[in-house]
């Protein structure tokens, strides 16, 4: 028996210089980090204040910086696709092997969705719906905690797929038999099985936290109709969460079980189907892209109306809209594989359902365009995401509504016009909506807004470079080219390829204005500094409090008693100026106590994923013991809240309220 | 006396409606959380059954259900499991009004009865793999074996988390949050029951029949 299982030296890629060059980038910057990190000292304070925190705010700005960074990871992927395309047409055979062509796109896929698009997404609703809803915190705070830990558990598994063994060369779908032990004996497969299935399980628990905490916890007098049209659809994609994503954890799982232990669930013997793979996987799968999509329309939907000055045009078809979205996302997911075999009557009911949902769709474009009308909108940042992504997103809808029509479908699948038509939703979508949310919320997470040169610098560059990249490849999918093409022969798709190629050289240039902006904000937050709460004249509850929030977000209570609470509240006040402010007594607060649970659990989740990828059997034990006693630990724990001492609330208020009068 | 002009005489703007209450107490916090998480597992069990539906005449030559499933066994682990949450529920009854002996002695059937079905699973397991019926024989008896073990998987679960539960019962006594987590053991001793019904009746009833 072997100690270390199926790991030896040669599962590092010592002869591939383009693999060891991005390893030894990643091993550079990781050491850089921890360098800084030590060089100031600040490990005891990363460790109280971050590491171990249940914040929601912390916990929902981790989610934020992990999606950046892994954004970073998948954009290189993207950047070497499109130069390979670029390069390898007739004889030439560009630079990338096609064993290291596939684990790319495998790698771009699985990280942009769901270890770039998901941890924004769900980033975001952690900082700002307990905000919104006006509440201290979510319902279970150190369970958010366990989530967001198991989803870098699974980020950090690809990251180590890198340098130790390979990646999965079976697309982000992993279908089988090409999945399956047979066709891919390697590594790759398990190291993708094992990433999603604990972030997946890590994303479960948080939309189990958010459904109970939108459900449950709200300020009083929320009721449905006055909850903010963010909540509404964080709501939705939370529902989502969890009637999906189960299905997601037992298709790997079954997946597993084929690879681990020879079952015949999907496999070619033993009368396996791998049709099945395919509907289990999508039935998941297209109700994750409304994950996705949803919040960022209620990211959409608070910018456009803060931005116009003006109530959100249609809040209740906005809400109707939503949840109309959110039960139809259940019933289209045969129109991934249209061309399996289905008949007539199959197609033709899920190709109507896939059209359908375009229809809440459009409703809610109206809402937007009627919100501007009439407004006094101010062109920020955040609004030019928004336009942007009105303007792109319809073309993608329109794409999506043309393949959701069978026959058309039958032409251009599997055809770059499908990859063409689901990055101008995913990029014009929910990569606008996460770039709004970011831009809108950075100053109540921090203080101070980012530099809005460079942030639309950023904008113009990503929307240009988005359309450059991407309308060849509608052009090219009409032309017959298939995806995933290491190289071609037919040079007359050449030249789209090198447009192509050069919108994403764009897009890169986006990229490197949004990092500047960063650098530059931080070097001018005294400039940029907010001292109000309120830098964009808000009408939701999180632009109530101080920017950033104290831990225990709002000092009193809120009271709701309409929809947009912190817009009338600030017309009563001012309505009633003159009047003297009655003084209320401060109370101290309960707060939930911090708690290495989430860390030291994904700690141990992650090496039971290496040790299963590389059936090192004994070390998996030792993870499972691991992470069954942490939690064990944490049940046992007497105590799981601290009190915030009143006088500690009155000196925080009173601070602020020095700061804004100032 | 009247209720229904009782209920007329109370102020309507006293009462806000339960959507406007504000943030609910932590015990319904607790328990509506679980049981998301509950309709979450068996969405994930609904996948195991749609596979077993339709992997369940993939049999490649080999055994089918008819041949391989004993009536008897699954009547005795069926009475064992729905005995076992009526003692469950004898149990929540005796944390309710915090009686140490009955409350253990609750646990203690429910366990022993769930280590019983546990027991009778795994026997019908292993003298189905000794007859070459395993899950590697065929697509139906993958499907069969994690359907019916992911059940089983779940029972075992419970049994060691109502032992922990135990230990937490001497140690803090019936403790706020303790009461959370019985209330919530058994709401999910009840899912697995529910489950096991849809198990009972859809792998064993209807296997036996076609």
């Amino acid at each position: 028996m072997n100690l270390l299982g199926k790991l030896d030296w040669n599962a590092i890629p010592l002869h591939e210089p383009i693999i060891m060059g991005a390893t030894g980038f990643m091993v550079l910057v990781v050491v850089v980090v921890l360098g800084f990190v030590t060089a100031k000292g600040a490990w005891l304070y990363l460790w109280r204040e971050w590491l171990t925190s249940v914040d929601h705010k912390r916990i929902g700005t981790m989610y934020c910086i992990l999606a950046l960074v892994m954004m970073l990871r998948g954009f290189s992927d993207a950047i070497m696709i499109r130069s390979q395309q670029a390069l390898a047409a007739g004889g030439a055979q560009g630079y990338l092997p096609p064993e290291h062509f596939n684990q790319i796109f495998s790698a771009h896929g699985t990280i942009m969705i769901l270890f770039m698009a998901m941890p924004f997404v769900v980033g975001l609703m952690n900082f700002a719906v307990p905000l919104q809803l006006g509440v201290r915190d979510v319902a279970f705070p150190t369970l958010n905690s366990v989530s967001f830990w198991l989803t870098a558990s699974g980020a950090l598994l690809v990251n180590i797929s890198l340098a130790v063994g390979e990646f999965s060369k079976a697309t982000w779908w992993g279908y089988p038999p090409l999945s399956e032990m047979q066709y891919s004996p390697g590594v790759g497969v398990d190291y993708y099985l094992w990433s999603l299935q604990i972030s997946g399980i890590g994303t479960l628990l948080a939309g189990i936290n958010f459904v109970t905490t939108i459900l449950k916890l709200r300020a009083p007098g929320m009721s449905y109709m006055r909850m903010p049209v963010f909540c509404w659809t964080a709501l939705a994609a939370n529902l989502l969460i969890v009637a999906a994503f189960p299905v997601l954890t037992a298709t790997l799982a079954m997946l597993a079980l084929d690879r681990y232990l020879g079952f015949h669930f999907f496999s070619l013997e033993g009368q396996g189907n791998q049709m099945l793979y395919s509907n289990l996987f999508w039935v998941w799968g297209h109700p994750e892209v409304y994950i996705l999509i949803l919040p960022a329309f209620g990211v959409f939907s608070e910018v456009m109306a803060t931005f116009s000055g003006k109530p959100l045009f249609g809040y209740r078809s906005m809400v109707a809209a939503t949840m109309t979205i959110c039960i139809l996302s259940f019933l289209v997911w045969l129109h991934h594989f249209f061309t399996m075999g289905a008949s007539a009557n199959v197609n033709g009911f899920f190709g109507v359902m896939s059209m359908i949902i375009a229809l809440p769709t459009g409703a809610k474009v109206f809402n937007w365009l009627f919100t501007m009308y009439g407004g006094r909108v101010r062109f920020s940042v955040p609004v030019l995401w928004s336009i942007g992504f009105m303007v792109t997103f319809v073309i993608g809808g329109m794409t999506g509504v043309l393949l959701a029509v069978p026959p058309a479908d039958f032409q251009l699948h599997n055809s770059v016009f499908l990859v063409a038509h689901f990055h101008n939703v995913a990029i014009g979508g929910v990569v606008f909506g996460v770039m709004a949310g970011y831009n809108y919320w950075f100053p109540k997470a921090f203080g101070f807004k980012l530099d809005e040169r460079w942030g639309k610098a950023s904008f113009w560059c990503w929307l240009v470079g988005f359309y450059v990249a991407f309308m060849p490849l509608y052009v090219l999918g009409l032309m017959g080219m298939t995806r995933r093409m290491q190289h071609y022969d037919n040079l007359s798709w050449r030249p789209w390829l090198i447009a192509a190629a050069f919108g994403t050289a764009i897009i890169l240039v986006g990229v490197v204005c949004q990092v500047v902006q960063l650098v530059v904000s931080i070097r001018n937050r005294e400039e940029l500094r907010d001292v109000t709460g309120d830098p964009w004249n808000g009408r939701t509850l999180e632009w109530a409090t101080a920017s950033p929030p104290p831990a225990w977000n709002f000092a009193f209570q809120p009271k709701v008693a309409e929809l947009d609470a912190f817009w009338s509240s600030k017309n009563r006040a001012q309505a009633t100026k003159d009047e003297p402010t009655p003084t209320r007594k401060y109370e101290p607060v309960e707060m939930p106590k911090n708690s290495a649970t989430g860390f030291v659990t994904a700690f141990f989740a992650v090496v039971i994923g290496f040790a299963l990828i590389w059936h090192i059997w004994w070390l998996a034990s030792v993870g499972v013991f691991g992470a069954f006693v942490t939690l064990l630990a944490f049940s046992f724990r007497r105590y799981n809240e601290i009190e915030v001492p009143a006088e500690e609330v009155a000196r925080f208020v009173r601070s602020h309220q020095a700061g804004v009068a100032a | 006396m009247n209720i229904a002009v009782a209920i007329d005489q109370i102020p309507q703007d006293e009462l806000p409606s339960a959507s406007e209450a504000g943030p609910a107490p932590k015990r319904i916090v607790v328990a509506y959380g679980f049981w998301i998480f509950l309709l979450s597992d068996i969405i994930m069990f609904a996948a195991f059954f749609a596979s077993y539906a339709v992997l369940v005449r993939s049999t490649a030559g080999g055994p089918t259900g008819a041949q391989l499933f004993n009536q008897t066994t699954v009547a005795i682990e069926t009475v064992c499991l729905l005995v076992s949450s009526y003692t469950c529920g004898l149990m929540s009854l005796a944390i309710n009004s915090r009686r140490y002996l009955r409350t253990y002695l609750g646990a203690l059937i429910t366990f022993a009865l769930g280590a019983a079905f546990l027991s009778l699973e795994i026997r019908e397991f292993s003298s189905m793999i000794a007859i070459g019926a395993a899950p590697q024989r065929s697509a139906f008896l993958s499907a069969f074996f994690t359907l019916v073990g992911c059940h089983g998987l779940h029972v075992a679960l419970g049994l060691i988390w109502l032992i922990v539960m135990m230990v937490q019962v001497a140690v803090f006594g019936f403790a706020a949050r303790v009461q959370h987590r019985l209330l919530c053991f058994s709401l999910f001793w009840h899912a697995l029951d529910i489950v096991w019904v849809g198990v009972f009746t859809v792998v064993y009833l209807m296997g036996v029949s076609s």
